[in-house]
């Protein structure tokens, strides 16, 4: 496979992000020629469903591609699904917002399609400059889309934020990759796995390793590289704000992830970075979140406390694979569960709020969401299911994950993480549940005249329907997940 | 399978079947809501009684127990079974909502399809925690069940509800969190969550658990969620906000069940499964609640609320349940399991005089009451002989409890028996007098002169709670009778478990050894 063009073979492996390229380029072509929203939106529809669903199909062709600079296995068929998954959902519930909001909707879903392909890679690289790219690419798109809303202040700021502290996380990640081919004169994964031992405990492997991390940690909001989150989250359009809690948070930790998974040093190295992490990004994310009564800022501060909790596995990964070997697996199960529960919560919740948000995202208070269960019953035991999902009650997806997370902590012996983790779970409870209290038990307030009846419409019912059946599903039966997530050969390249 | 089929997994679930049924009337029909919700919890009520006789007495396993494998890695197995322990409590459960739903008819007017929907939720949850036997399915059960009390509490409570309500919940939570690490850890060291096989396997292997200090860690886990929910001083203050600010129906089923899913947690898992930590622990523990008996008492004492007042009442009397479990002898546990049920009933009965009295007036001040004998007799002479049971006179249901319990404290420890004796005559005093300012004397309030007394419904209510209540009273040994197997169980897997202090015997002392708890544990210790 030396020639210059790529075998059939390497083509299978990302065919998934070839569908979402082309079908974000076809809907750019298609802009001059059609105003009808509902076309775009179906085009754009197939292109996400047709992605991840043609990643199944590449998962047949199992093996690295590209002469090793990306890896097809269940692992990132697994995010393949996810961020296709996201994409269609996210899609679905924008076609109504755009309308309402009156935004061009051909370049909102090229942007996203382009995104979403950036992610795809992200879960897929197995070498860091492959990485990179999909992490620029996925990057790029989001600065765009969360200052889609260009009339607006608060979307402009989101997006400006967005774009300085991104762009300097990704100098750090490519900074680091620099050191660490500095180090070991590799780039693909697997050969930085095999260094010599001088190298992979060098001081410049180790700068390298931890500015990785901290770009990394910059895309899932890790504290301290977290304080972008709440006010993008706020100024971008909601359904954008659906994806960045869901999408690129699944891409960045796929990675982390299989850096992890692969280079034992950093395996090594990052354990006690993780350890803090976690603590500092849990009490960050909670503590935050108690003080805030924007909705769409809570769950952002929630989304910041999640990846806390994901990172309490990635520190009982180091524990557990310190004898080497597989021994790692059920961490990286409660990992994967998490985010796949996590991100079908979030869109869920985040639809919920662009559709309450009314024109021009003016009702995002705690206090417009009073007495929600009067005027919108549904909305508001949806919203309910998925706040007690983030809260972690059985049942439901959340808990679950959540629970995996515990045993995996507990089987490394990490019990006080465990128990700093319980504490912020009860930190949590507080505010998811002041939300749900103030929607059944507060009396409405004066009626929004904007919206003198609540009807959502279909696309977005038919999302919440989605993620709720998908968040109760996951709570009581997580079975076929795990017995994918579990198997064996998960990641091709583990070692 | 055991003859009874399905008969555990029915009365678990009818009552969700029950509430998704109720979800078809029309909101505004409330009659028939009512209606249905009767018939579904009389149904309920009756499928427990069918319990009854296919528990066999002698028997100390589990019985009618049901298996079913639920999720296959971490091996989750919905298994569920009765024993004596259990099987009156939900027959509690059961009595006390059907009882719930009539005390609720009028007093509920808005939103009347959601209430008893959250009340045949509760009911699910509840009767859950109390039949599982698989660690997992119980920590569900128990989170599952917060839900709709959290609701019942914000949405049809006075004044200070949403308060009340976030309180509970946060409270329960903080508790429950770390018994669910506790349960994985659990798990992490028997591979299963199954109550029998963990039970067995520390039964072989009593080193199982490692060492001295993480069984006492698992212990504490487990023990202080579970002294939250009973709740144990000084861990009581979410009761009385939680118990003022919930409706009628929502106290009742508060004092009457959700306070004993603590005191069975305990019994069921702190003591089988962490015999030497429970031993350990149990001198601290008796004399908090010895604390909690009299503090509670001296609070109730100087109420000016009468609710408040009976809530208070619970955290005494709650402290004499926690006290006989601790005291490790057949006859104190016997004892305290009684006491669940007894306090279910006459505290029960209790918050629903005071509801009643609250439908007429709107208050709870005990102030604003006085002579109300005159206008209402029946409501008076109920109130006196529900309060009469409650402060323990003979014949009644609560003596019997209390009595159990301080003879096997005493056999334990006089020291403590004679502590908690107060209790019993402090009890006296807050209900008499708090019985007298309310119905004797003058009526000084104008308002008070004409207030109905009793209707036929409210009559219906308490009569079945005083039938109940002196059946307890005379023909206690048909409980009794019933429990003692699954005590002597317990008992017996208490003494089997001691590994680290295979030298100390079971019954600490004689009494007239005179142990204190300062000294009773450094003895303990230094027998190691």
């Amino acid at each position: 496979m030396n020639g210059a063009f790529p075998s059939t073979m390497d083509l299978y492996r990302v065919l998934p992000e070839m569908v979402w390229c082309g079908f974000g380029v076809i809907l750019m072509l298609l802009q001059p020629f059609t105003k009808s929203r509902s076309f775009l939106n179906a085009v754009a529809l197939v292109g996400t469903a047709l992605g991840g669903g043609l990643s199944l199909i590449a998962s047949a062709y199992y093996g690295p591609g590209f002469n090793g600079l990306i890896q097809m296995d269940s692992f990132s068929t697994f995010f393949h699904v996810l961020v296709g998954a996201v994409a269609f959902l996210v899609v679905l519930a924008a076609g109504p917002y755009l309308e309402r909001e009156g935004l061009e909707s051909a370049e909102f879903y090229a942007l996203l399609l382009f995104a979403t392909a950036g992610m795809g890679v992200l879960a897929g690289a197995q070498e860091l400059l492959t990485a990179f790219v999909g992490l620029e690419m996925s990057s790029i798109a989001s600065y765009i889309l969360a200052g889609y809303r260009r009339d607006t202040l608060k979307s402009s700021e989101s997006a400006m934020k967005y774009f300085l502290l991104g762009s300097f996380a990704t100098a750090f990640f490519l900074y680091g990759i620099a050191l660490v081919y500095g180090a070991t004169g590799k780039t693909a994964l697997d050969q930085i796995a095999l260094a010599s031992a001088d190298a992979s405990t060098s001081s410049m492997m180790k700068l390298g390793l931890s500015m990785i991390l901290i770009g990394l940690g910059f895309k899932v909001a890790i504290a301290p590289f977290q304080v972008w989150t709440p006010d993008v989250y706020e100024g971008a359009p909601t359904p954008v704000t659906a994806l960045f809690a869901a999408g690129p948070k699944a891409g960045a930790f796929a990675l982390l992830l299989r850096i992890f998974a692969t280079v034992p040093a950093a395996t090594h190295f990052w354990f006690w970075a993780f350890w803090l992490l976690a603590i500092v990004t849990m009490f960050a994310g909670n503590l935050g979140a108690l003080l805030q009564t924007n909705v769409k800022r809570l769950l952002a501060y929630s989304s910041i406390a999640h990846a806390g909790y994901i990172l309490v596995a990635f520190a009982a990964v180091t524990a557990m694979t310190e004898g080497g070997g597989a021994a790692g697996t059920p961490a990286y199960a409660a990992i994967l569960f998490y985010l796949l529960g996590y991100a079908v919560v979030k869109i869920g919740a985040f639809t919920i709020v662009s559709q309450l948000g009314g024109a021009g995202e003016k009702h995002l208070s705690l206090d417009d969401y009073a007495g929600l269960s009067q005027r919108h019953p549904v909305a508001a035991a949806a919203l309910s299911l998925y706040l007690l999902s983030l809260l972690g009650l059985p049942v439901t997806a959340g808990f679950f994950g959540k629970f995996y997370i515990f045993k995996a902590a507990v089987n490394s012996n990490l019990i006080w993480l465990a128990v700093l983790m319980a504490m912020n779970s009860i930190i949590g409870s507080y505010y998811y549940l002041r939300v749900i209290i103030v929607m059944y038990m507060r009396e409405p307030q004066s009626q929004p005249e904007s919206e003198p009846t609540l009807r959502f419409p279909l696309a977005v019912n038919v999302v919440l329907a989605v993620t709720a059946i998908a968040t109760v599903y996951f709570g009581l039966a997580p079975n076929q997940i795990l017995k994918f997530i579990l198997q064996p050969n998960l990641l091709g390249n583990l070692r | 399978m055991i003859p009874g089929g399905h008969l555990l997994s029915v009365i678990i679930f009818f009552p969700a079947l029950g509430a998704l049924t109720l979800l078809f009337l029309r909101g505004d029909d409330h009659v028939w809501i009512r209606r249905l919700a009767l018939v579904i919890s009389l149904a309920e009520f009756g499928f427990s009684l069918m319990m009854l006789p296919k528990v066999v007495i002698e028997n100390k396993a589990y019985q009618l127990q049901e298996f079913g494998r639920w999720i296959k890695d971490p091996p989750i197995n919905y298994h569920v079974g009765v024993d004596g322990i259990s099987l009156f409590l939900v027959i509690l459960t059961t009595f006390l909502t059907a009882i719930s739903v009539v005390a609720s008819w009028v007093s509920i007017q808005k939103r009347v399809k959601e209430f008893f929907v959250m009340l045949l939720m509760l009911q699910v949850g509840v009767i859950g925690v109390f039949l599982s036997l698989d660690l997992f399915l119980f920590f569900l059960f128990w989170e599952v069940m917060l839900i709709p009390m959290a609701f019942l509490i914000g949405i049809w409570g006075h004044d200070r509800r949403l308060y009340a309500a976030i309180k509970f919940v946060l409270y329960t939570m903080a508790g429950s969190i770390l018994m669910l690490v506790g349960i994985i850890w659990l798990y992490n060291v028997t591979g299963t969550f199954d109550l029998p096989s963990i039970q067995q396997a520390l039964q072989n292997n009593p080193q199982l658990l490692g060492s001295q200090t993480t069984e006492r860690l698992l212990f504490l886990a487990f023990f202080v969620a579970f002294a939250i929910k009973v709740p144990l001083f000084p861990l009581h203050t979410w009761l009385p906000d939680a118990h003022v600010e919930a409706p009628t129906a929502g106290s009742v089923i508060l004092a009457g069940v959700l306070l004993k899913m603590g005191t069975y947690g305990m019994i069921r898992f702190c003591l089988p499964l962490f015999p030497d930590a429970s031993h350990h622990f149990a001198g601290p523990i008796a004399v908090l609640a010895i604390i909690g008996i009299i503090y509670g008492a001296l609070v109730a004492l100087v109420q000016p609320n009468l609710k408040k007042l009976v809530a208070y009442s619970s955290v005494s009397h709650l402290g004499f349940v926690v006290l006989g479990l601790f005291a490790f002898q057949q006859i104190s546990m016997q004892g305290a399991v009684y006491q669940m049920l007894a306090h279910g009933i006459s505290t029960g009965a209790l918050f629903l005089l005071v509801g009643m009295l609250y439908d007429r007036r709107h208050t709870f001040e005990i102030s604003e009451f006085g002579g109300l004998a005159t206008p209402m007799p029946h409501l008076a002479a109920f109130f006196l002989f529900v309060a009469l049971s409650s402060l323990g006179l003979p014949m009644l249901n609560g003596f019997i409890g209390e009595y159990l319990i301080l003879l096997g404290t005493y056999l334990a420890n006089w020291k403590w028996a004679s502590w908690a004796a107060l209790g019993v005559i402090l009890s006296a005093c807050y209900l008499l007098w708090s019985y007298q300012r309310v119905f004797f004397g003058e009526i000084t309030r104008e308002k008070n002169k004409g207030l109905p007394d009793t209707s036929a419904r409210e009559r219906w209510i308490l009569v079945t709670m005083a039938v109940v209540t002196l059946w307890m009273g005379l023909g206690s040994t048909y409980i009794t009778r019933r429990t003692d197997a699954s005590v002597t169980r317990v008992l017996q897997e208490m003494k089997r478990n001691r590994p680290y202090e295979a030298a100390a015997p079971l019954a600490p002392a004689a009494p007239r050894q005179n142990s204190d708890v300062t000294r009773n544990l450094p003895e303990r210790s230094g027998t190691r």
